[in-house]
């Protein structure tokens, strides 16, 4: 087993699907009356969160908490980190502390590698700046296995910010490690300079959503900020909307088994209409539940055993 | 003073002879040489270069003593081979006027161990805005005749012209850092498959190359010399073949890490690989390789940047861009083009010697001329370790690597700042 | 435990293999189990097999077809994974999970019979009941194994044991089924030849 997940890459096909089989079986303790497991008792789990993101920070602690670990959520507010203490002395301070694992979410891209280097545990990187998240890749993969029944030959469009998507790398390698096409879609601003070449050999790049739309088995979008348009990658909100943006129309030219999938939070209006979000389709609200387990299996498998 | 005879030297590659050195100057050379008195250095299978000359040196005094000081980077500049450094302007305070110019040199003449020529700013507190007192700069006891606002590009194309043209008063040259700063904003590294990867902001090869092109054609409209630094990319070499063809007065500098790293080292986020221009790809290595060999590009310069342990060991977005270059420099050279010892002399000594018109440097060791030399011992191979280096910073990209070459000795003005691999003080 | 060395260390001996029950044997020593539930569960009404894998799932099938042949009553089995619950897992590579499968009408209030091939330090059995009380609330829990080869280290004992089979610690008692070996065999590695 792998000692830390930073990266999509660092999952092959075979301990992809072991994490997707493992969350399986994890998700079957969410419908128990005892929703918990004894696998990591007398474990430490540090939530190191330098970003504010609820959702994931409480997805990881619910994973931690149901595999009976103990959890520690140090948030860069009202702590030491907050007086400028630097990334490796925290490091230092949390190894001092006997944590297990480092969940580590950070503004700056590579910050996790930096951790990894400087603490014994093992270190989870719940989203590093513009590079990776991957645990919500693997919930996303997850999610499509679990509706669609498989992930080898499915074409996955990801269509908005990509250039600064964490979420879009993380799902780029681990969809092409375990057999899905990816088309990446968005105005070739928000395209990142040699994507294929820097992820994944067969991704393709497409400017036009429509094109698209018909031959995709999930379409998944990607949360644009507003702000972007201050920088001109895009003229207007309007315009976005209108060229990126999936309505009921366009929804329906998607095939009758299509998937739409959102990693929240959403900017309803701009990427997504309320009627696409509500509709059928969407797993969004799966999404979130499907978190806690992918997330309970990658807490597993890196701190069940003796993994050194 | 004492008198040294260097027995069995090969000068610049040249079948071995002695040299004797008296007075500050090379007094006598030729086989079989004897002197009473005299120490005797055997230099045997050594190689003697005219002292390097360092057109790019960040010595950090004033404002960061911890990372540097002028003597200690003096000292890191000796252990290297280097009998002069150009001492660049970004210190706090910046040196934009002649006090602060004055006060570098004269540290740098206090410390003794090199010729410290201080650079001055081109614009007041390198912000880009107005002319510092280049004049006053030049007419100082530093005697000022390279400006630079390195760290920062001179982007404002009137203010850019101006300064190529006011300084043709003093035969002064302005070393542009070239970075359109709008094409840059955020960037970590270079823009290509690797930061796309990494999810670090791009510094795309354009930014350097537009400046450039702009620069050689202001350069030229003016007529006056432009001195391009750190050239990074094949396209900037590109740009400069063109402009040397047509006769622009324009030289320019390579840096020994954008000779021999890529920005595949950004793969482990380790900042020590962090700095500006940053590390390219293979195919921009090998442009700038042939480019140094035909003298598209005249000069490797180290960018010699000292910085903190703290402003390295963090992520890499909050670390500051920079390594240390003046003790590795003459190795990754003759790591890259082997031992074409005139080629070496030419593009480390003689030409950044002439740029920076600095007298009494980058002239081969000869009866008469000013004992400014190194000792070289082709043969060594050594392992980099941050910890021995000189520098008080440890920011060595080749920490650990295994380099060919070592400094046996240097002499600056007839006296021995390096002896036996070791600083004389 | 430090034992003093041999004066004469004796000459290094081929790892004996002896057969302890061969493919008949299993499926006799199977029949008596089934038997044995029959009897002490009054027609095994209210019962369900829980297998914990990986063997005792296929002797749990077994089990419960002999039952249905002998008897004509259907006894629900399922499967009780115990991964997350050993007490053992720091000291391996991280063991992978597999399913836990209840049957569809649960085991709230049933006589719940665990099955395993092979019953030794007891580990096994305490974390499948931990487990057992995470996924339900069985009226009552009984154990029924293939093997009992002694030296408990924790107080447990089985309800049905095929056959027991007195094992120095140093010996290796191994099960082999059809199911998931090819055969049936149980065999003892490592005992002193006859």
């Amino acid at each position: 087993m792998i000692r830390h997940l930073l990266s999509g890459a660092d999952l092959d096909a075979g301990t992809a699907t072991l994490v997707l089989d493992t969350a399986a079986e994890m998700a079957t303790v969410a419908g128990r009356e005892v929703k918990k497991l004894p696998a990591l008792r007398g474990r430490t789990v540090v939530n190191l969160f330098y970003e504010d993101s609820t959702r994931t920070r409480i997805s990881f602690e619910a994973a931690a908490k149901r595999l009976s670990a103990d959890v520690i959520n140090f948030s860069a507010k009202g702590s030491s980190v907050a007086k400028g203490e630097s990334l490796k002395d925290t490091a230092l301070t949390l190894q001092a502390m006997g944590a297990d694992a480092v969940v580590v979410r950070h503004p700056a891209s590579g910050a996790p590698h930096r951790l990894a280097e400087w603490v014994d545990g093992s270190v989870v990187n719940a989203g590093d700046g513009t590079h990776e998240h991957p645990t919500q890749a693997l919930l996303d993969a997850y999610t499509m296995r679990s509706r669609l029944g498989r992930l080898d030959g499915l074409h996955v469009a990801i269509v908005g910010d990509v250039l600064h998507s964490r979420v879009a790398r993380s799902n780029v390698l681990l969809l092409s490690t375990l057999g899905a096409k990816v088309t990446l879609v968005g105005p070739p601003t928000l395209i990142p300079v040699d994507i294929a070449a820097a992820l994944a050999p067969g991704t393709d790049v497409c400017y036009d959503l429509d094109a698209v739309l018909p031959d995709v088995d999930v379409v998944m979008m990607l949360r644009v900020q507003r702000e972007r348009m201050g920088d001109s990658y895009f003229p207007s909100a309007r315009e976005y909307a209108r060229r990126y943006g999936l309505d009921g129309p366009r929804m329906r030219r998607l095939p009758g088994h299509a998937l739409v999938m959102h990693p929240g939070p959403m900017n309803r209006g701009m990427e997504i209409t309320p009627e696409v979000a509500d509709s059928p389709r969407s797993t969004i609200v799966e999404q979130v539940a499907n978190g806690v387990s992918v997330r309970m299996a990658v807490l597993y498998l890196l701190l069940g055993g003796n993994n050194r | 003073m004492t008198t040294y005879l260097i027995t069995g030297v090969s000068v610049v590659g040249g079948e071995p002879t002695d040299l004797l050195i008296r007075d500050g100057v090379v007094a006598e050379a030729g086989r079989g040489l004897a002197a009473d008195g005299a120490t005797v250095v055997d230099a045997t299978g050594l190689v003697a270069l005219p002292g390097l000359v360092d057109l790019h040196t960040h010595l950090r005094e004033p404002g960061r003593e911890d990372a540097e000081t002028v003597e200690s980077g003096s000292r890191a500049a000796a252990l290297g081979g280097y009998t002069a450094v150009c001492a660049m302007a970004n210190t706090s305070p910046v040196a934009d006027t002649a006090g602060v110019v004055e006060q570098v040199w004269r540290l740098g003449r206090e410390a003794g161990l090199v010729d410290v020529q201080p650079i001055g700013a081109v614009t007041v507190g390198l912000a880009g805005e107005r002319l510092a007192e280049l004049g006053a700069m030049a007419d100082s006891a530093a005697g000022v005749r390279i400006f630079s606002d390195d760290g920062h590009c001179v982007s404002d194309p009137r203010l850019m012209r101006r300064a190529l043209e006011y300084v043709k008063a003093f035969d002064g040259v302005i070393a542009q850092h070239a970075e359109e700063p709008r094409l840059t904003e955020g960037a970590q590294m270079h823009e290509g498959e690797v930061s796309t990867r990494l999810g670090l902001t791009g510094w795309p090869a354009v930014a350097e190359e537009a400046i450039i092109a702009r620069d050689v054609l202001l350069a030229e409209h003016v007529g006056s010399r432009l001195h391009v630094c750190h050239v990074s990319t094949a396209g900037s070499v590109e740009v400069l073949r063109q402009a040397k063809t047509r006769g622009v007065r324009v030289t320019a500098e390579v840096t020994p890490h954008h000779l021999l790293l890529t920005d595949a080292k950004a793969e482990s986020y380790d900042p020590v690989f962090k700095v500006n221009p940053p590390l390219r790809t293979a195919a921009d290595i090998a442009a700038l390789r042939e480019a140094l060999a035909e003298g598209v590009i005249d000069v490797i310069a180290t960018d010699h940047a000292p910085h903190a342990v703290e402003d390295k060991e963090c992520e890499w977005a909050y670390a500051r861009p920079g390594m240390l270059g003046l003790e590795t420099a003459l190795s990754i050279a003759l790591d890259v083009f082997g031992p074409r010892w005139d080629l070496i002399a030419e593009r480390m000594s003689r030409t950044p010697a002439r740029i920076a018109g600095l007298a009494g440097h980058g002239l081969d060791p000869a009866p008469g001329v000013p004992a400014n030399l190194t000792l070289v011992d082709p043969a060594a191979r050594r392992v980099i370790e941050p910890a021995e280096l000189a520098s008080r910073s440890r920011n060595t990209p080749y920490a650990r690597m295994t380099l060919p070459g070592r400094i046996v000795a240097t002499f600056l003005r007839g006296e021995p700042t390096v002896l036996d691999g070791k600083a004389v003080k | 435990m430090a034992y003093p060395p041999a004066a004469h260390p004796s000459p290094p001996r081929q790892p004996s293999v002896k057969v302890i029950l061969a493919a008949a044997d299993v499926s006799r020593v199977v029949d008596r189990i089934a038997h044995q539930i029959l009897e002490k569960t009054q027609g095994a009404a209210g019962t369900v097999l829980l297998g914990i894998p990986t063997r005792g799932v296929p002797l749990a099938h077994r089990l419960a077809a002999r039952i249905s042949t002998f008897e004509d009553v259907t006894v629900p089995v399922g499967v009780l994974d115990i991964t997350l619950y050993r007490d053992d897992l720091r000291r391996h590579a991280t063991r992978a999970v597999g399913p836990t499968d209840l049957p569809p009408g649960g085991i709230d209030g049933k006589r719940v019979v665990l099955v395993d091939d092979v019953l030794f330090s007891g580990r096994t059995v305490r974390a499948a009941l931990d487990a057992l009380s995470d996924v339900g609330r069985p009226a009552s829990v009984q154990l029924a194994v293939l093997v009992d080869r002694g030296h408990r280290q924790l107080p447990i004992r089985a309800d049905y044991v095929g056959k027991n089979i007195p094992t120095a610690l140093a010996e290796n008692v191994k099960v082999t089924l059809a199911e998931t070996d090819g055969t049936d065999e149980v065999k003892l590695y490592g005992g002193t030849p006859a």
